[in-house]
């Protein structure tokens, strides 16, 4: 049944942090918990356990009150959406316009980018918690029906909410006239089919509407204005709604008493690659810093083997690169904005010295090239240059002029200054974020994203790679590598280090 | 090898009653035809363009755009190794390698008995623990060489036939809304007036 039981075994550590072996690299810590908090209990996805630990009580206190006043407390606590645009959740459901019904509501649990897991970990450990939170947001900002997408892939999770959401109808928390008030709400669960793009809001309505997962065109018309069926619809997040049933329980003071004024409550972070310990935390919102993240000893506890850091990704797989300048840059918005990236999904993910770092990018750019949608001729066709550029130049048969046919290439995609990272090794100082875009979405860019930090942090590494053919891995094997190309064969890379 | 079975279109029927707007249901009737025949057929895809009231052109349009959609038949265990940064820093590339050595093939194509599909897979959201693989989307875990063939070993003879479903089948558990408890789809131009708990006067205030 439960997908990480089958090798649990590997995932006990020797710390002073918890770790349960059914939620594989969660890491509890003494941290507050606000999304997290039943994680500790094996059967949390349960509807006994939820209601044994304070489940749908916060819904209870939301029905208490009227709509409006439920809306306001949300605004007032200003909860972030969590998706990766950091938007404050109570001033988009004030977004639909006036007088215009039905509106719904739909919940992005197409949770996909690059490094990120939090949406997978929270439907699938505490189901009726979202639930929870699609309740509290529909009676708040008068949504007439609910819609769940969650990501096609993963099945755990579906299991999981279909199980929670039919236990709730049966108990009477979902349908018509909820506790016996007169909120009647209906909750669907939609799944997809594997595709990226559809994670952005008005891709993912148009995947619900049964279409191709293209983007729509906004401005001029949101979601919020105009969205499912053509009508008023909120696109919240996963995480951003499963942090309601909290905020209604424990009041404003309480959630905006965790984290700073403009960062409140905490958020999921995702910390993997060559670290010793990569694991999901609940982390306090605006203050953490990458160097606690990646050094802390409750949380990534440093590198691996003793290596040193080469660069971060600190936002997700689209998120400009991030180096050792900016190891104490807080979890907020604003700040890591300045210094040239986002915090985006909440998900860090590092590089030590033994990285190939053209190897490193190529992954992901080849990743937003493969998933665009192919509406906007720069991203369709710049993506999958950007890719075939960064094979041959990995591979060993890249020209002098590759490297500026990349920019040339990028600069279509995101004409302008691209915003990276500081660095005093070079010299840079940083171009804040964020970039202009010639696409609807941001895929375009995003395959652009890594070829740019990867090249205006570490040219000489790309320079290297045009006069000298190597064959190495995107990581370090345990024997140097060779230069011939039987280093490519299994044997050879069989010593790639796995811990 | 055809059209929905009768059960199915019971449940199809179903599905598309919680919408507003019948053709919402084409993803979810398309991983039911696929749950059924392993892969989608073009029969399954005029049937479910009849019952959402689209053309099959329109489903193949869609089903087309999504990864997960096979339009021919693919092993019973579709084997999704995944690529994107966090496994490849963690040896993705490497376990690919294996896995073509352990089953014989390339990736993109399934074992001449038809058990095994290898795919090239993205970003399969559970980066700490790379490298990752899915088998019919079920996951595993900071996979080993060891681990791999062992997992191939154990599906060859059915050992894992309880957790892993063959391929077509994605979640085992449906949503199902009681007849008496469901609220029910309203086309979105049947409503004109808020919700009964919205507060009747909300003109001013509440928007910003």
């Amino acid at each position: 049944m439960d997908a990480g039981t089958a090798s649990a075994g590997e995932h006990v550590v020797t710390t002073s942090a918890t770790t349960y072996s059914y939620t594989p690299g969660f890491y509890a810590g003494d941290r507050p918990r606000i999304v997290t908090s039943r994680f500790e209990y094996e059967d949390s996805h349960t509807i006994e356990r939820f209601l044994a630990t304070d489940g749908y009580v916060g819904l209870k206190a939301a029905l208490a009150k009227p709509a409006p006043a439920v809306h306001e407390d949300v605004k007032a606590a200003t909860v972030l959406g969590r998706g990766g645009a950091g938007f404050p959740a109570g001033t988009k459901w004030g977004l639909t316009p006036p007088g215009v019904f039905p509106r719904y509501l739909v919940v992005n649990g197409d949770e996909s980018e690059p490094g990120t897991y939090k949406d997978r970990l929270l439907m699938e450990r505490d189901p009726h918690q979202l639930i929870e939170g699609c309740l509290i947001a529909c009676y708040a900002a008068g949504l007439s029906q609910c819609f769940l997408y969650i990501r096609g892939e993963m099945a755990v999770a579906q299991e999981r909410v279909a199980q929670a959401l039919n236990d709730a109808y049966a108990a009477g928390y979902i349908g018509k006239n909820i506790l016996g008030t007169d909120f009647s709400l209906d909750i669907v669960l939609h799944w997809g089919a594997g595709a990226y793009v559809v994670g952005e809001e008005t891709a993912l309505i148009e995947s619900l509407e049964g279409n191709r997962g293209m983007p729509r065109l906004k401005p001029p018309y949101f979601p919020a204005a105009i969205g499912l069926y053509g009508q008023p619809t909120i696109v919240n997040n996963v995480e951003t709604l499963a942090n309601l049933p909290w905020l209604m329980r424990h009041g404003v003071e309480a959630y905006t008493a965790i984290g700073t004024a403009t960062s409140p409550g905490t958020r999921m972070m995702a910390v993997s690659g060559h670290v010793k310990r990569p694991g999901v935390f609940e982390v306090i919102n605006g203050s953490t810093t990458f160097r606690d993240l990646i050094f802390g000893e409750e949380f990534a506890g440093g590198m691996r083997d003793g290596a040193t850091l080469k660069a971060f990704v600190p936002g997700g797989g689209s998120a400009p690169w991030f180096v050792e300048d900016q190891l104490d840059l807080p979890l907020e918005g604003r700040a890591v904005g300045a210094a040239g990236s986002m915090v985006g999904s909440g998900a860090v993910m590092v590089m030590d010295d033994t990285t190939d770092i053209p190897a490193a990018a190529l992954t992901l750019t080849a990743f937003y090239a493969h998933e665009s949608c192919g509406k906007c001729a720069p991203c369709r066709e710049g993506g999958t240059w950007l890719m075939r550029i960064l094979e041959r130049i990995v591979a060993g048969h890249g020209t002098s002029r590759d490297l500026d046919q990349l920019i040339q290439v990028g600069q279509t995609i995101c004409p302008g200054n691209f915003p990276h990272a500081s660095s005093e090794r070079l010299g840079l100082t940083a171009v804040p974020f964020p970039y202009k875009m010639t696409t609807i979405c941001f895929v375009g860019p995003s395959a652009y994203t890594p070829v740019h930090s990867a090249l205006t942090l570490f040219r000489d590494e790309f320079e290297a790679r045009l006069m000298k053919r190597t064959f190495i891995p995107v990581t370090a094997v345990s024997e140097p590598a060779t230069a011939d190309s039987t280093s490519l064969t299994a044997a050879s890379m069989a010593g790639t280090v796995h811990s | 090898m055809a059209r929905l079975s009768e059960d199915n279109v019971r449940i199809a029927l179903e599905i598309i009653g919680r919408y507003p707007r019948a053709k919402s249901a084409t993803i979810p009737l398309l991983h039911l035809a696929q749950q059924q025949d392993g892969f989608v057929t073009n029969e399954a895809m005029a049937h479910i363009g009849e019952l959402v009231g689209t053309t099959s052109a329109e489903v193949l349009g869609t089903a087309t755009f999504y990864e997960m959609f096979k339009f021919e038949p693919v092993g019973k265990y579709l084997v999704n190794i995944c690529g994107t940064m966090s496994c490849a820093l963690l040896g993705a590339e490497a376990l690919m390698h294996h896995a073509e050595h352990t089953l014989g093939i390339k990736a993109g194509s399934t074992t001449p008995d038809g058990l095994f599909t290898l795919e090239h897979a993205e970003c399969q959201a559970a980066c700490t623990e790379a490298p990752t693989l899915q088998v019919n989307y079920r996951y595993r875990f900071r996979v080993t060489n060891e681990t791999f063939d062992q997992l191939i070993d154990d599906l060859r003879n059915g050992r894992l036939g309880d957790e892993i479903p063959a391929h077509g089948t994605v979640a085992k558990i449906r949503q199902r809304i009681p007849a008496d408890r469901g609220v029910g789809a309203v086309a979105p131009e049947d409503v004109t007036e808020p919700p009964a708990w919205m507060p009747a006067p909300q003109a001013q205030g509440s928007t910003s």
